[in-house]
């Protein structure tokens, strides 16, 4: 008898599976690059999801590395277009838009980002780590504004999508496609990294340090390593994002869009993995829909959010999975 | 020489600004252990209210009041009705809820006045220039920002170091288990506390009419500066918000003002003022790194 864990999971699968064909004969092909927006948000709340609900680490400037991703996707578009390298030195860098380049770039940059990071934020704990990262993300933004050649502000718009052999990341269906087993594969590498030795550290970091520490385990190197997986993560979950809006811009590094990520994945279900994927669904379908009805959908959605944080704490796949859904 | 004097002085009132934003937050930060994103709303909300009646009455002295009375009332009332529920809580929940705080304000600033930024008339006898040097004029208001500024520091210090309700605040922010079981009424403080926050972002959101324009979300550009300047400082330190507000207001201000010349002396004009606007725009969190890495607490720790 399966679980009712395992049915949620595999009905939710069958379901995001099916999405194109369905859409298609509903004549509703806009669902698709919503879905596949759901999906992209979904990969980056769920790398948060690993700081958050597994090692208690309170990034508050996750879309960082999001931004960077895109950025370097949207960079070496750009030189591509342009004809002119990244860099003349030391080594002549052309520009690109081989995915099979710029997504690893993209992760790497990012994972590179997360770590210079993370290293100075994991010096400190509970408020001053949440208040940190929420600078440094604030820097990037500002870096990357003050970048004139980038477009500042305005951000830079691609002209193509990323290139990959055997696909075509402008068709709707397979870009979709894309996204889904990019999210897949996360989830299942993270399933089985926070249920290893090490993400028993990881989750043992996050509920007493001390403890760890005490035990003989440097908890620190452990907390950095997942924050620099969950920063390439991110990383790639921008590189599909500029693809997918063709546009890249330091709004999507706004320390909003952290906070955004971290709603989705409270109200998916803190410590979950799979949960904030259901919570950044559930939030682009609300946002989606009370944007329809009225301009001023934070208006209600902030009262929401406050409301929810008080009453209820196991997140929407407690409500599905049993009351308490936290894997540990 | 006159140059610098007066970005010393920008610098000055810069950091003024963060020092009433910070000196409120991070005792709330320190006595009550809760993160509160929503500091920057009072400050916006002070900044509107302030600018309404201003723009109605044309009293400037009856904005402040205004406005500090509405970020005291705002403060109040989100510590009762949504504050005093998280305190027990994690870390995240108060962060998820004043985020959602924030979201609510901003919007409602947006239905309320719109989406168009206001502007504040410096008031009457402050829009002129003082001459502090022969060939250094400066503008009046500044001056008055300052100097309104430095008394109600002093005022806070004479509050913090002179009177009993200080120096509970103080040992408070210290340890509040303590000062609990010593027949303090810290929920009665933490109100106060909480209030008296507001009222100094609502006071720093008035200043900053005349200067900055008020519009919806103007908080939050100045809730990240102030959370640099409490981490710099250290978390429920007042003398570590005065030293944090004012390294940041002279490191931002000097840099933005005086980097673009220097980079100019090795670098190609171009490439300069790129890496100028750059570096300048990322100064202040370098600090920041800078100061974790040497003090990872802060320069004055309350819990030292």
């Amino acid at each position: 008898m399966p679980s009712r864990k395992h049915l949620t999971l595999g009905g939710g699968l069958f379901l995001l599976l099916l999405l194109p064909p369905a859409a298609t004969l509903a004549g509703e092909p806009y669902l698709i690059s919503l879905a596949s927006r759901m999906l992209i948000y979904g990969l980056a709340a769920a790398s948060l999801d690993l700081l958050l609900g597994y090692g208690a680490m309170i990034s508050l400037g996750h879309a960082a590395f999001v931004g960077v991703g895109a950025y370097v996707v949207g960079i070496c578009h750009f030189h591509n277009f342009e004809s002119q390298p990244l860099f003349a030195w030391p080594f002549l860098l052309p520009g690109s838009e081989n995915g099979l380049v710029v997504l690893p770039a993209a992760v790497l940059v990012a994972a590179l980002a997360a770590f210079v990071i993370g290293a100075l934020s994991l010096r400190t704990t509970g408020m001053h780590f949440i208040m940190i990262t929420l600078a440094f993300a604030q820097m990037l933004f500002y870096f990357f504004v003050s970048l004139e050649k980038y477009g500042g502000d305005d951000g830079l718009t691609m002209y193509a999508r990323t290139k990959l052999p055997g696909l075509d990341l402008g068709d709707k269906t397979q870009f979709y496609y894309l996204c889904l087993a990019a999210l897949v594969l996360f989830l299942f590498l993270a399933a089985r990294l926070v249920h290893s030795r090490f993400g028993l550290i990881i989750r043992g970091a996050g509920n007493n340090d001390r403890r760890i520490r005490g035990l003989g385990v440097a908890s620190s190197r452990y907390k950095l390593v997942t924050f620099v997986i969950a920063g390439g993560t991110a990383g790639l979950a921008g590189a599909l994002l500029a693809n997918q809006t063709e546009y890249v811009s330091p709004g999507l590094m706004h320390w909003t869009l952290s906070g955004e990520l971290m709603v989705m994945v409270l109200l998916g279900g803190l410590g979950t993995l799979y949960g904030p994927v259901l919570g950044a669904v559930v939030f682009l379908l609300l946002e989606e829909t009370l944007a329809m009805y009225t301009e001023h959908w934070m208006l209600y959605m902030g009262p929401f959010l406050v409301v929810s944080v008080i009453f209820f704490k196991n997140g929407l796949l407690g409500l599905l999975t049993g009351r308490k859904a936290r894997d540990d | 020489m006159l140059l610098i004097l007066e970005q010393l002085l920008n610098g000055l009132q810069l950091g003024i600004t963060l020092f009433l934003m910070s000196a409120g937050l991070t005792l709330v930060f320190g006595i009550m252990q809760v993160i509160n994103l929503a500091h920057g709303s009072f400050y916006m909300i002070g900044a509107y209210v302030g600018a309404t009646v201003a723009g109605h009455t044309g009293s400037f002295p009856l904005a402040v009041g205004a406005g500090v009375a509405a970020a005291m009332v705002t403060g109040c009332l989100v510590e009762f009705l949504v504050l005093r529920h998280l305190y027990a809580r994690e870390h995240l929940d108060q962060v998820l809820a004043t985020f959602g705080l924030i979201m609510f304000f901003n919007e409602l600033t947006r239905v309320i006045w719109g989406r168009q930024p206001l502007f504040v008339e410096v008031p009457g006898p402050l829009a002129r220039s003082i001459e502090l040097l022969p060939g250094l004029p400066y503008p009046a208001y500044r001056l008055a920002v300052i100097a309104v500024g430095l008394l109600v520091a002093a005022g806070l210090w004479f509050i913090f170091a002179r009177t009993r309700l200080g120096m509970q605040i103080r040992a408070g922010a210290v340890n509040r288990e303590m000062i609990g079981a010593l027949g303090v009424n810290i929920k009665l403080l933490y109100t106060l506390v909480f209030g008296l926050g507001a009222m100094l972002a609502g006071l720093a959101g008035i200043m900053a009419g005349p200067i900055l324009a008020v519009e919806s979300g103007m908080g939050e550009s100045i809730l990240i500066l102030t959370f640099v300047v409490i981490v710099i400082g250290g978390i429920g330190s007042i003398r570590g918000a005065v030293a944090g507000a004012l390294l940041v207001g002279m490191v931002d201000t000097l840099g933005r003002a005086f980097l673009p010349t220097i980079l100019k002396l090795f670098l190609a004009a171009s490439t300069a003022d790129g890496v100028a606007a750059s570096l300048s725009s990322m100064a202040i969190y370098i600090l920041m790194a800078i100061v974790l890495v040497v003090k990872p607490r802060g320069l004055f720790p309350a819990h030292a």
